[in-house]
């Protein structure tokens, strides 16, 4: 992979047993695209999307991709690096259309926007949730008081 | 007061008569007959299920009769985490249930939040919807549940019938 | 949530009829249908909007988030023992489960080797929490489609288990038996007793179970030939377990990577063929009787040994001696209030949890608590492929749609 994407590639770490190969962001699509079609690699089962916060770095999301081969049984995790200014990722949808629904929990829990997914909402939090995006390291844990306001009790005559 | 004769087996000659109020008897069918409405939202609500299932069965208690449909049942058990999405449902289908209704708060979840002081869960049921009885436990076993059943049909056959509630009553639980 | 268009279709009258003048041009429209987070159906609190045409769906699309409990970010507020009981909550069909796929992934970070013997209890609770998991499945799906006998059948059983657990480890439901780097309890004398003596009793019970539903007109027509997935469509979308399986598709994490005591137990894998709703329900009445085999393998291969890993830095102490040695209660007291050293890194652990793959990704960053806690729900991306599924079946059949995924929100929405 390193000989195919070398102008891409930033780094490969194995650890435990599992492989995670970082890229840059505007590869990912390609990558992700040769991992999916190259007899070799065979990759055919996305296994889940996920995204790190680290906000002391510059580029501060990751966005995590592990993939599996059923016929070669082997792993793979890809991953990359996304600045919080311009925070967007090619959306794999069209390769793999298990990502839709995984991509929109990462937007929703980290607020990473996916190119061309066919429908970015929110998923687990409701479509007019203003409080921010959950999952980011400087949301607090209670959240900022959503939770408590009623606003539906004043509508109820009783 | 009022008096109310039942047919009996005639044992000795003599027929029986049962005398009580008339609110006793209300409060008797009322307690005797508990229609639950499906209302399991998480782990609690498959303890809810083993308790209507055949080792521990609800049925004999009255209140074996899950109704889907708010309109026509009495009792509300909300079991499982109320998460701050779910609460205007929770909120719509209480107000859709006839008078006299009750609720019961099944699990840790509904009576405080449990151990999920996150963003998006509300600490208790009862912040938005007035409670009858509390069943603590994660999750409460069915036992559990039928002596919050059977708490709620001693509340029932202690409430007053045919006398005016006073406006607060009326209004509701307001945050 | 803006669903405001219709789309209306013009019905024109065929010009040749006799009396096409006078007939009116028929209008249908497209109905959209709500079925709310509250219905009737037990799978729990899951909305779907349908597009109808007539009866047969359209389009669904499945709206979440009404148990999302943020529970991965708890995870990062508490150390890595403290989140066990939030895992047993996560798919509440089947705690023991979770607990297992949980502790395997921070055994992998902390790279411990748990003793023989502990593998072996492990593996003979997961797969009795399977039989328990797949005897509520069966037992509600056999509910929703009208099958009320098999319900009762199935949870009478399935208390018999649940009364097991409840002597093993004081819970019926959420039990947290499961620790990093071992279990927490051997099994009783009288547990053993009773786990042999469920072992002759049930597979009777599951020819029962087949004897109501096998030949019954009613089941074969709403299981057959409805919600079927293709092979490569099942691997596209990320579908794992008996879902995977009903399509052909040999992917069984605990024969493709195996794990804990499988490798020495010989047990079959049951594959579907046509991916429907009928061979779904076959897989898992089969992995019924695979359990009890696992389980009779592993209680005759058991051996004597310790039941926790010794790490003392990372292991709790048996809890005798937390409350008679200082040392151990010391130990106890710092493990689960600053929580133990974990080596900076990252692991993805996925096992077979009895709905489809169950899989940890945790990130750290050295000390007790994880950076980051990635749960992978089997039933979140069985979601995924709900729309797909649905197209162009009767509304009737979403309900089955819910029973054959086997979806659990409390997973599905973490």
């Amino acid at each position: 992979m390193q000989e195919n994407f070398s102008d891409g590639f930033v780094k490969a770490v194995e650890w435990r047993g599992d492989l995670a190969v970082t890229i840059t962001r505007d590869k990912l699509h390609e990558a992700a695209q040769f991992l999916h079609d190259d007899p070799a690699m065979d990759f055919d089962y996305i296994v889940h999307v996920s995204s790190v916060d680290w906000p002391d770095d510059e580029e501060r999301f990751e966005v995590v991709y592990e993939f599996y081969s059923i016929r070669k049984r082997h792993r793979i995790r890809l991953k990359t690096r996304v600045p919080e200014s311009d925070c967007w990722v090619d959306s794999l949808t069209d390769i793999w259309k298990g990502a839709d629904f995984m991509e929109r929990e990462v937007y929703d829990m980290m607020g990473i926007r996916f190119r061309h997914h066919p429908d970015l909402r929110r998923i687990l939090m409701p479509d007019d949730y203003a409080e921010g995006y959950p999952l980011r390291k400087d949301f607090p844990l209670r959240g900022k008081g959503w939770r408590d306001t009623f606003e539906f009790l004043d509508e109820t005559a009783r | 007061m009022g008096l109310i004769q039942l047919g009996r087996q005639e044992k000795d000659g003599a027929p029986d008569v049962i005398t009580m109020s008339v609110e006793k008897a209300v409060n008797w069918a009322r307690k005797g007959s508990l229609w639950p409405m499906t209302f399991g939202l998480a782990c609690c609500a498959i303890e809810m299920i083993a308790a209507v299932s055949s080792r521990y069965d609800m049925d004999r208690y009255g209140a074996g009769v899950f109704r889907a449909s708010p309109r026509q049942s009495d009792l509300m058990i909300v079991a499982g985490t109320v998460c701050r999405r779910m609460a205007p449902v929770i909120r719509k289908i209480y107000d859709q249930m006839p008078e006299p209704k009750y609720v019961i708060a099944m699990g840790s979840c509904a009576t405080s939040g449990n151990i999920y002081d996150s963003y998006s869960v509300v600490q208790g049921v009862d912040r938005f919807v007035p409670v009858d009885i509390y069943v603590p436990g994660c999750p409460p076993t069915p036992e559990a549940l039928f002596d919050g059943i059977l708490k709620l049909q001693e509340r029932i056959m202690q409430k007053r019938v045919f006398v005016k509630q006073p406006e607060q009553v009326k209004a509701g639980f307001k945050a | 949530m803006a669903f405001e268009d219709q789309r209306t279709t013009v019905y024109k009258v065929d010009p040749t009829h006799p009396e096409s003048e006078s007939l009116p041009t028929l209008r249908t429209e497209e109905l959209l249908l709500n079925m709310g987070p509250q219905h009737p159906s037990t799978h729990g609190v899951l909305k779907v909007i349908l597009e109808l045409e007539g009866e047969r769906l359209v389009k669904s699309t499945p709206v979440m988030g009404f148990l999302h409990r943020g529970v991965e970010k708890l995870a990062e507020d508490g150390t890595y023992h403290q989140f066990i009981p939030h895992t047993d909550r996560l798919d509440y069909v089947c705690a023991m489960y979770n607990n297992f796929a949980y502790c395997r992934a921070v055994e992998k970070l902390m790279n411990i080797t748990v003793p023989e013997r502990a593998e072996y209890l492990r593996t003979i609770v997961a797969e009795v929490q399977r039989i328990i998991g797949h005897q509520f499945w069966l037992g509600t799906q056999a509910l929703d489609i009208g099958a009320m006998t098999v319900f009762f059948y199935c949870f009478r059983d399935r208390e018999i288990l649940l009364d097991w657990f409840d002597e093993l480890c004081g819970a019926r439901l959420t039990t947290s038996w499961y620790r990093i780097g071992g279990v927490e309890r051997d099994f009783t004398p009288s547990l053993l007793a009773k786990l042999k003596q469920f072992l002759e009793y049930f597979p009777p019970k599951i020819d029962e179970y087949i004897v109501f539903l096998e030949k019954n007109r009613i089941w074969l027509a709403r299981t057959k030939g409805v919600a079927v997935v293709s092979a490569e469509d099942a691997v596209n979308f990320g579908l794992s377990g008996p879902t995977l399986r009903g399509s052909g598709v040999d992917y069984d994490l605990r024969k493709a990577e195996p794990y804990s005591a499988y490798p020495k137990c010989e047990f079959n894998v049951p594959l579907g063929k046509n991916g429907d709703t009928y061979d779904r329900y076959w897989i898992r009445v089969m992995e019924l009787y695979e359990s009890v085999k696992i389980v009779r393998q592993c209680l005759e291969q058991m051996q004597e040994g310790p039941i926790m890993a010794d790490v003392p830095s990372v292991t709790l102490p048996p809890k005798e001696r937390v409350f008679t040695n200082l040392e151990s209660m010391i130990q106890q007291f710092k493990l689960f209030s600053q929580g133990f050293n974990a080596p900076p890194g990252e692991i993805y652990c996925g096992t077979e949890a009895h709905k489809g793959e169950l899989g940890f990704y945790i990130v750290s960053t050295g000390g007790g608590k994880p950076y980051r806690l990635k749960i992978r729900a089997p039933s979140f991306i069985h979601m995924g492929a709900f729309d797909h599924m649905s197209r162009g079946y009767m509304i009737a059949d979403a309900i089955t749609l819910f029973g054959t995924y086997d979806i659990v929100m409390g997973e599905c929405d973490r």
